[in-house]
């Protein structure tokens, strides 16, 4: 399953998507190349789960085309996802860590070395042998990092993910990113925490109502932002 | 009263006849649910992964075939075992072979249906993160019926908990044979409707207790496992 290819860079073209009738996403244009973590920001509702979902190949645009390095094929080769909400198996946590290590590849000799290694990057060594599911929230959310990073990603897509954490939890999992970021891993997540964006990510698009309206250094959106979209929202106002 | 000292007798000074009946019914229930698993498990596992037209029929004929009357499903099954039917050649009609195929048959639906309800239920839980960790569809199938397991025991013993009940079928295909093809079904029937009231009801007593026992094992099992796995 580990191809040559690259999944970099990720690029969307004139995509759209429409659920019965409803347009979702509005022929938006993005680039993700390597580098720093790039963040989406957007009120709810923006499109930005539906937007990280297509990039993760598990949504095909209605019109418009996603590609990651060149290729149109959208079978996770070195992606991963952290879903907003997500889902344990109805196994240990180690168990949940080795079946995404087994899927993607990992020689058998390998796994038990590497649940090892994940559990204790995600400070989960203590829970090795726990069912997944009766850990606690923020415990889940560091799981499912460790889940994802098991996939050796050199895309990671996170959508909130820390929405409902604590502020120590919630260190926790900037920590794991930043580790990640910094060994090269592609980070595109989706935050609503702008103080995490500003900790965290590299660049940020901003988009509302399924368009991109955005996309620019960090440091430089948070000075000046451009378009009115994101001035309002960036002032706390409704935003659609 | 006298009848029910007369069956407690009988259980306590373990009559051979008796015991040789419990075991054939034993015997006979559970290849009955282990034959039905086979095709069962995988069935209704593969029928709530696909798509395919026509799949919504085929959902509700196996629900409404978990109703089989068991007269029905004995008088089939004797047609195709019967020395004219097709399966004829093979000597099956009366035998203990006849009366596993028969209560297979019955019970495959109930296993069939219950297995894809619960399937389509944690595929729905599952399907992102499977489709995100690229789960090709064979292992997709294999890791369902895997994490749904404890589940899948309830299906396992509701449907042998209809084999060991069931009276129809077994007289049909096993002939009620003495010593060859008697369960307890059968002879709790016979027994009765020649008065001999107190085998009749120490046999009733055992298949209680005996599907009791099944039941509470299962459950023990199930509970350690949960307990385990979450
Ligand atoms: N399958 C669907 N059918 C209909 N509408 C959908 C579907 N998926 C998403 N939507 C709608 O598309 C819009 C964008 O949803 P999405 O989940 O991408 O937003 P979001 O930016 O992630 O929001 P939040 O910040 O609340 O997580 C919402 O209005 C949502 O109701
Ligand atoms: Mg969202």
């Amino acid at each position: 399953m580990r191809g040559p290819v690259s999944e970099l860079p990720l690029v969307f073209e004139a995509v759209c998507y429409a659920v019965g009738g409803t347009q979702i996403l509005r022929s938006l244009d993005l680039t993700i190349a390597p580098g720093a973590p790039s963040a989406i920001i957007g009120p709810n509702g923006s499109g930005k789960t539906t937007l990280l979902r297509m990039a993760m190949g598990l949504l095909a645009p209605t019109s418009g085309r996603v590609t990651w390095g060149g290729q149109t094929d959208p079978a996770p080769r070195r992606r991963a996802i952290l879903f907003q909400r997500p889902v344990m198996l109805r196994r240990t946590a180690a168990g949940n860590i080795a079946y995404a290590l087994r899927q993607a590849g990992c020689p058998s000799a390998r796994v038990a070395g590497r649940v090892e290694e994940l559990l204790a990057q995600a400070g989960l060594s203590g829970l090795a042998s726990r069912p997944a599911r009766r850990l606690s929230g923020g415990e889940q959310q560091r799981l499912a990092l460790a889940r994802a990073l098991a996939r050796d990603p050199e895309l990671l897509l996170l959508d909130e993910p820390t929405a409902n954490l604590d502020p120590a939890a919630t260190r926790a999992v900037e920590d794991i990113v930043r580790i990640a970021a910094q060994s090269g891993v592609k980070i595109l997540m989706a935050s609503h925490d702008l103080g995490q964006v500003r900790r965290l990510a590299g660049d940020v698009r901003f988009m509302s109502a399924g368009a991109m309206h955005e996309s620019a250094p960090a440091a430089e959106f948070f000075q000046s932002a451009k378009s009115p979209e994101a001035q309002a929202f960036l002032r706390g106002d409704i935003v659609t | 009263m006298l009848e029910s000292a007369s069956a407690f007798h009988l259980i306590l000074s373990g009559d051979p006849t008796l015991f040789a009946i419990v075991r054939l019914s034993l015997a006979v229930s559970l290849s009955a649910v282990l034959l039905a698993a086979l095709v069962g498990l995988p069935l209704g596992g593969l029928l709530a992964l696909t798509r395919f037209p026509g799949r919504d029929a085929v959902v509700v004929l196996i629900n409404a075939f978990m109703g089989l009357p068991p007269v029905v499903v004995g008088l089939t099954v004797f047609l195709l075992l019967s020395r004219s039917g097709p399966l004829g050649s093979f000597g099956l009609l009366f035998t203990p072979t006849a009366m596993v195929i028969a209560q297979a048959v019955l019970i495959t639906p109930i296993i069939a249906a219950l297995t894809r309800q619960t399937v389509e239920d944690l595929w729905s839980e599952y399907r992102d993160e499977m489709n995100a960790m690229g789960v090709g569809p064979a292992q997709r199938l294999a890791t369902l019926l895997y994490d749904a397991r404890f589940s899948l025991v309830t299906a396992m013993l509701a449907g042998f908990g209809r084999a060991a009940a069931e009276v129809g079928a077994v007289m049909i295909v096993g002939g009620n044979i003495e010593g060859f093809t008697r369960t307890m079904t059968t002879a709790i029937a016979l027994e009765t409707s020649k008065g001999d009231l107190p085998l009749a009801m120490g046999l009733g007593a055992i298949l209680l207790t005996l599907i009791l026992l099944i039941n509470s094992a299962a459950w023990g099992v199930r509970a350690i496992g949960e307990r385990q796995a979450g």
